[in-house]
């Protein structure tokens, strides 16, 4: 279960003087087993935080569906989490294809998913705007050939 | 108030300090300290699974002893369905349950048929429920899997179908029924459950959803056996007493009562692994095209309860046919209304959920107590031994964080202390100056 590299308390260099506490998780591609296993982590630590469930659900749709995008798109990545008393910042960067319109993955249905990936039942085009539904803050920075990074914050 | 509300205790006697069971508890509520298994009482749901693994019998349910029926002056029995797939060469429910009145009960109410209403009820209010909710609908026939949810994911609690257990609605209607005809005052009969598993034990007395009591006993299932075993094969015209169907006898084991509603998109997911598994996937919302999710948390449903006798499968397999010997207007019957007050079948509270996994309820201080927790981690050696006493090296450093345990309770870390110790020991022997009576012979320690 402990698949982070470890958590770190962290100064945010934001001159808030908040402390955070740093998570991170390797993602790797086309590993649908263990798909989920970092916002499952994320989510017991939350709770052991004793964010709200409201909270708990809305950072763990978010960054599943994060974390599936690296899965089946990205190449694989690294997911960083970091958790103050009221924010978690999710930063999910990855090295694959990037995505080509950013305006048009955002938008409800729109999807490359392979018919395989459709038949496990992902491909519905609806991660990147559930993404947007449950976030506070969203930014999707991406360079085709190079890579995508997304940051999705959180607050209570 | 009394603060112990699981049945699951442990022998002291027996126990040898292994640590097969604080691995098996699904919510690490074991610790091993001086020797002995240890349960924390707000993290247990009365699994039974340490009970099951246990080598050496350490691990109990606390039940009523059957001598306690001879204090009321009219006993009933209120068998639960999985009682009838235990003995080997019955067919006829009627046997054991006039094998029931043989060993000393006056009257015989089945849970089974209570399980019929229930069904109803959940039939008639399954589409209202669905309505006001994302995600499935969740059963409440298993106390362990309730207790879970209030443990480790309340916000699913609201997903919890409100109805009664139909054992309470059996106990009930069975006093109710005594009362009016056998004209007795309530308190001089004694309702008792013979029940399949710790976790129903507690039910009974700490009720989910209510308050008071309405059962006076709970026996173990396995003691009633014993007790029943020697005479099942001798009752060769049994009483006529079942009332109930294939429908609600089928309550015992896994998908009985998802198909006794009649609900077409259900799944019925038993074992308490595979419990939590479907409780993450229901929380991430991975399960909102099922409507209705049946879970137990024994092998095979309530037939695998830690209180039965037989392999679940031949259990399972026994019920169906003497389900198929019931006559089909069995399934009608149910419980007579006049007995029972419709108020009875919602849940009148709430049952308190609390995260006892929560570090502290202060948010700054805990996320400094888990980065500490964390960093004390990463130290620790990884392999989950178990020696220290916790269920894994991350419980160990949440304890130690907690200040529950030491880090010398670690004995990777033990032995990484004393070797330290043991090398300070032989520099400070350098310095030491030599003792007098070797000096006297002319002999120095460090001499070669
Ligand atoms: N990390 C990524 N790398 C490259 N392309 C991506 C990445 N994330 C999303 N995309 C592109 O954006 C599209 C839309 O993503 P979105 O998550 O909304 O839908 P989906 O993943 O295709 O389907 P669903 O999430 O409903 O299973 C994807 O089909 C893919 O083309
Ligand atoms: S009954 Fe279950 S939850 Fe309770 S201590 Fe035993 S294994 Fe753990
Ligand atoms: S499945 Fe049945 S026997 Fe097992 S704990 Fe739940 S209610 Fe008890
Ligand atoms: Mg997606």
């Amino acid at each position: 279960m402990h698949n982070s590299e470890g958590l770190k308390l962290e100064n945010k260099n934001d001159n808030s003087g908040v402390e955070v506490l740093k998570q991170r998780y390797e993602v790797s591609a086309d590993d649908f087993a263990s798909a989920g296993a970092a916002s499952a982590a994320v989510k017991k630590t939350l709770k052991q935080l004793g964010f709200s469930p409201d909270f708990i659900r809305r950072t763990s749709i978010a960054m599943y569906e994060g974390e599936i995008n690296m899965v089946i798109h990205g190449g694989g990545g690294v997911a960083e989490v970091g958790i103050s008393e009221n924010q978690v910042t999710i930063t999910l960067t990855d090295e694959g294809p990037g995505i080509a319109d950013i305006n048009l993955a955002m938008k409800e249905g729109f999807s490359t998913a392979s018919d395989t990936v459709r038949e496990m039942g992902f491909g519905a085009g609806m991660g990147l705007p559930n993404i947007k539904k449950q976030s506070d803050n969203l930014s999707l920075i991406s360079e085709v050939g190079k890579g995508t990074t997304l940051v999705i914050t959180i607050a209570t | 108030m009394e603060s112990i509300t699981h049945s699951v205790t442990l022998d002291a006697e027996k126990c040898k300090g292994c640590i097969n069971c604080i691995k098996r508890c699904p919510t690490e509520a074991i610790r091993v300290r001086n020797g002995k298994a240890v349960i924390m009482n707000d993290h247990c749901i009365d699994c039974g699974e340490c009970i099951r693994v246990c080598p050496h019998n350490a691990k109990k349910a606390i039940s009523d002893p059957i001598s306690m029926i001879d204090n009321y002056k009219y006993k009933i029995a209120l068998p639960a369905p999985s009682l009838y797939g235990q003995f080997k060469s019955i067919r006829d429910v009627n046997v054991i349950l006039t094998a029931l009145v043989n060993i000393g009960f006056d009257s015989i109410f089945e849970v089974a048929l209570a399980a019929q209403n229930v069904s109803d009820h959940t039939k008639d209010i399954l589409p209202e429920a669905r309505a006001l909710l994302s995600g499935p609908t969740i059963s409440s026939a298993c106390p362990v899997v309730v207790k879970l949810i209030c443990v480790r994911y309340p916000e699913l609690l609201e997903n919890v179908l409100k109805t009664i257990a139909p054992v309470e609605l059996a106990a009930i209607a069975a006093r109710e029924k005594a009362v009016r005809e056998k004209g007795l005052k309530p308190e001089e009969i004694g309702v008792f459950f013979i029940s399949p598993c710790p976790a129903k034990i507690t039910a009974s007395k700490y009720r989910i959803g209510y308050d008071g009591v309405v059962i006076d006993g709970i026996l173990s299932m396995r003691e009633i056996f014993v007790k029943l075993l020697p005479i099942v094969d001798k009752i060769k015209e049994p009483m006529k007493l079942s009332v109930a169907g294939a429908r609600g006898i089928k309550w015992s084991f896994s998908g009985g009562e998802g198909s006794a509603i009649d609900e077409s998109l259900f799944v019925a997911v038993d074992g308490i692994d595979n419990v939590i598994r479907v409780l993450d996937e229901v929380e991430n919302d991975k399960l909102s095209s099922v409507r209705f999710v049946e879970l137990n948390a024994c092998p095979g449903g309530c037939v695998g309860g830690c209180l039965s006798v037989e392999n679940p499968f031949v259990a399972r397999a026994r019920i169906q046919r003497m389900g198929l010997n019931l006559s089909e207007e069995n399934d009608t019957n149910t419980i007579d209304e006049n007995y029972l007050d419709p108020e009875i079948l919602y849940w009148q509270k709430t049952p308190e959920s609390g995260y006892p996994f929560l570090i502290d309820a202060d948010r700054s201080t805990a996320i400094r107590k888990l980065a500490d927790i964390e960093s004390l981690f990463e130290t620790l050696p990884g392999i989950d031994c178990g020696s220290c006493g916790a269920p894994s090296c991350h419980a160990l450093a949440e304890d130690i964080i907690n200040g529950t345990a030491l880090e010398s309770d670690c004995v990777f870390k033990l032995r990484e202390r004393m070797s330290t110790l043991f090398r300070e020991i032989t520099e400070l022997q350098e310095y030491m100056p030599p003792p007098f009576r070797e000096q006297g012979r002319g002999q120095m320690i460090n001499d070669k």
